[in-house]
């Protein structure tokens, strides 16, 4: 039991060993901003960027599948509300012109894999592109900017704010409450509901969960859906962030997302993943970004190190779950 | 017992096979044709643990050339890491192997290989997509500079399919499409095509119709008259007896016993494998069949069952014979609902039930799938998940599962199946096949089905659990439970069952009280039509 505990926190040990090691690279060849407030909040806050559309994700990763339309659909969401806002609508109305349309999103990702028993990777390879492609049509091929007159305060406070004092709580990014908040309520979902739990047979194994009468091609489309929210919501952050809409900022996107999933400890062949594990995947993803940029390694040498620790913590979770031949052979004369 | 007359007819039978076997005489290994019936592979005094389980304590074996030894036990008795020692999968903790008088210790499948040890796994080894000489040649060594060398090679997986009576297969035919009896014989002519002398039989018949059981153990017998060394795992005492000279018994990874088999009864064998008298293989219930409530009119699915219709009795233990294809396992999975149904139709108590599997559910069906590690259960999930999965609402208050409530529930029904496991909380993959069945059982009896469906609920499992099924499957048709009870193995039918219906081209061909059926009318019932040609 305990053992299983410490299993679970594999992800949080992987993050504190990261953390630890740039926070002394730091002291010794940097500046030492690397633990400051103000960097620690840098980093939840692009983390809170990643993990809320991660949530998503790691409910369609448990299932068994994957969408790689999750960052040209984050982008079409956000593109959506910078033009309501261009238009000068109500802000109430542009939010949730842009949850429909996440939403929508994941409805069509899920009712086309349902229907058509098409693989998710396929389906959403194909959904990427046709987001991609309503975004620019929308957009009209160039990037929204939304007046700042017409943006709210609390919306530019949801991602940074130049006074830390103006948060909904002093000193606590709005982003990141936004995070905790959501991902609590999905983990509990997925521990405590029926809904959560079908969810966890199916990715298992779904010939098992048809035998149990689990509405499968149902759970498969709520669980396109429900992503399609949380990756509206990343919309959200991402205008928040940057004040404007452009279609294909999204491209690439999807991939980091995945990789917070995994490195968490979802499972792409599914039945497993779990959404504090995705928030620290976040984490990861984001502290080894900040950690690099202050000790001023070039961005291209960023990507191959994200790169390197993704591969590293599947190999890892591999042996914590089950046994690579290759690894006992190395032990065996 | 009069399951013996069937399996004894593999000995008689001689097909067209026999030419085509002599034929192929050079794929013998030429140091067996001369020294016949010398010690082909020992291993003796092999211990292996693994953590504090000690699965194997000083087990020793020996196999002659020309010889088929029956390794019998228990599940978990340690007959498989036995065989992983062999081919090299576990290095023994301690003990020696040797092979033809030469020390042999396997780093892995390669130098099994390499030793003329091959393998014929109970789930096969072939690549679907592939053709069958590409499957045969797979990992082979003769080949020129990395290029397959066709021609040349064709000869030998001809000769190998002439060996294992394949002569009419074209080399060129997709592996995938062939039947599973097919699929086998390919194995056996793969390890014949890589010289092997030793072959293991790891349950070779546990998914074969009964007519290819015969061709498989005449194939046997000729491969023991040729020299080979043969090793046969099986949990069917009827068909060691049938194919076997020697056998030789473990439990609990001790032997306990070896000898010539025709020296024993199946009783002592029993007993030497569960270490206590087994008075009664089939441990019956008492239970007296009620009225009729489940009718099953003209059920026709996509292309199998055909217009089957049934009256089921309360209490009832309903048996389901057939030759693999007949489609005893559409019918189940039409009646719950899982494969769609084109015409007829199920009712309870005079109301007519809705297609779907829920619908099916919430009328009391509740299914038992033949395919426990993909279908069956979620290997992935624990017991606990395992056996609440599709019945988690009566624990559920605002949309919450009240997680104490499932799990003491689920632990109840565990003790009452008599799982063997650390935890509720273990997945279930770690369990033993026997332990897995139980909990798939555990699972229909938690969603309180009323009608359970049970598709082979005892393939693959040892005698002893079998035995508790039995018992199991008795009570709950006392308490007024119906059972269906599809099987291939025609010993338990007859001895649990009240009727059997036999099937046969999708057709139920007869439906009889259990006394007024012999096996042998059940196979010729079942055999009926199996002459005509296939639409």
């Amino acid at each position: 039991m305990v053992k299983k505990l410490l299993w679970q926190l594999g992800p949080l040990v992987a993050l504190f060993i990261i953390m630890l090691f740039f926070s002394i690279a730091d002291n010794v060849w940097g500046e030492g901003f690397f633990l400051s407030a103000r960097n620690l909040r840098v980093i939840s806050n692009s983390a809170a960027l990643i993990a809320v559309p991660a949530f998503g994700m790691t409910l369609i990763i448990i299932s068994g599948g994957i969408d790689l339309s999750a960052g040209t659909a984050l982008t079409l969401c956000g593109t959506t509300l910078a033009l309501s806002l261009k238009n000068g609508d109500p802000v109430e109305s542009g939010l949730l012109l842009m949850v429909l349309v996440g939403c929508l999103c994941g409805l069509a990702n899920g009712l086309v894999i349902s229907a058509t028993k098409v693989v998710p990777f396929i389906v959403t390879l194909g959904t990427m592109s046709i987001f991609l492609g309503i975004g620019q049509i929308a957009s009209g091929e160039s990037t929204v900017y939304a007046p700042k007159e017409n943006i709210p305060d609390w919306l530019s406070l949801c991602y940074t704010g130049r006074n830390v004092d103006e948060y909904l709580i002093p000193k606590i990014p709005t982003s990141v409450l936004l995070a905790g908040a959501m991902g609590l309520g999905v983990a509990v979902m997925m521990r405590y509901t029926v809904f959560g739990r079908n969810v966890f047979a199916i990715g298992s194994s779904e010939s098992t969960a048809r035998l149990c009468g689990i509405h499968v091609p149902f759970t498969m489309v709520a669980v396109y859906t429900i992503a399609g929210f949380f990756i509206a919501t990343g919309g959200l952050l991402y205008f928040a962030d940057v004040k404007n809409g452009n279609p294909s900022d999204g491209t690439g996107k999807e991939l980091e997302i995945i990789a917070a999933v995994v490195l968490g400890g979802g499972s792409l062949s599914g039945g497993r993943g779990s959404i504090f594990g995705t928030m620290v995947g976040a984490l990861i993803i984001t502290s080894i970004r900040s950690g690099c940029s202050q000790l001023s390694i070039p961005n291209t040498y960023t990507h191959i190190i994200i790169g390197c620790i993704i591969i590293v913590a599947v190999i890892v979770d591999q042996l914590r779950h089950g046994s690579p031949e290759w690894f006992f052979r190395l032990f065996r004369k | 017992m009069a399951s013996k007359q069937d399996t004894n007819g593999g000995k008689s039978g001689s097909g067209s096979m026999g030419t085509d076997f002599l034929d192929a005489y050079s794929l013998i290994p030429q140091s067996m044709s001369s020294s016949r019936s010398s010690c082909l592979l020992t291993m003796s005094s092999i211990s292996k643990s693994f953590g504090p389980t000690q699965a194997l304590s000083s087990v020793s074996l020996a196999v002659q050339s020309g010889e088929v030894l029956a390794l019998i036990g228990e599940n978990g008795a340690g007959k498989s890491t036995l065989l992983k020692v062999l081919s090299g999968a576990h290095r023994p903790d301690s003990g020696t192997m040797s092979i033809e008088n030469q020390p042999y210790r396997p780093r892995g499948p390669q130098d099994a290989r390499a030793a003329g040890v091959a393998m014929i796994y109970q789930e096969l080894n072939l690549a679907p997509d592939l053709s069958v000489e590409d499957n045969l040649l797979l990992g082979h060594r003769n080949i020129g500079a990395g290029f397959l060398v066709r021609s040349r090679q064709r000869e030998q997986v001809q000769e190998a399919l002439n060996m294992v009576g394949l002569s009419t297969l074209s080399p060129t035919a997709n592996v995938g499409q062939q039947s599973v009896a097919t699929q086998q014989l390919l194995e056996i002519s793969r390890a014949l095509i890589s010289k092997a002398n030793i072959i293991l039989f790891d349950e070779p018949t546990s998914s074969l119709p009964q007519k290819d059981v015969r061709r498989l153990f005449e194939i046997i017998q000729r491969l023991k008259t040729q020299g080979f060394g043969l090793v046969y795992i099986s949990h069917f005492l009827e068909e060691v007896r049938a194919v076997a000279d020697g056998y030789n018994v473990l439990r609990d990874g001790h032997n306990v016993g070896e000898g010539r088999i025709d020296h024993v009864t199946d009783d002592q064998i029993v007993s030497m494998m569960v270490g206590r008298d087994v008075a009664n293989l089939f441990p019956t219930v008492p239970h007296t069949p009620g009225e009729p409530w489940v009718d099953i009119d003209r059920l026709k699915g996509d292309s199998l069952p055909h217009e089957v219709s049934i009256s089921l009795r309360r209490g009832e233990i309903f048996g389901v014979s057939g030759l693999v294809g007949a489609g005893r396992t559409e019918l189940l999975r039409t009646i719950f609902g899982l494969d769609p149904t084109e015409h007829g139709v199920i009712q309870i108590d005079g109301k007519s039930v809705s297609q779907s599997v829920r619908a099916k559910m919430r009328a009391g069906f509740g299914m038992l799938s033949e395919d426990r590690k993909q279908e069956g259960l979620a290997q992935d999930l624990s017991l606990i998940e395992n056996t609440t999965l599709g019945n988690m609402g009566k624990y559920t208050t605002l949309g919450m599962i009240n997680l104490r409530a499932r799990n003491n529930a689920a632990q109840e029904l565990m003790t009452k199946v008599e799982v063997k496991a650390f935890s509720g909380s273990q997945q279930v993959s770690e369990l033993s096949g026997g332990n897995q069945q139980k909990v798939a059982i555990a699972r229909i009896l938690h969603q309180e089905a009323e009608i359970l469906l049970m598709d082979e609920p005892t393939k693959g499992i040892d005698v002893g659990t079998k035995a508790e099924i039995y018992r199991m499957m008795g009570s709950l048709a006392a308490e007024g439970k119906t059972i269906v009870f599809v099987s291939s193995y025609l010993p338990e039918l007859l001895a649990v069952c009240d009727r059997i219906g036999v099937m046969s081209r999708g057709e139920m061909r007869a439906i009889r009280d259990v006394e007024d059926w012999t096996e042998d009318e059940i196979m010729a019932t079942a055999m009926a039509l199996e002459t005509s040609p296939t639409p």
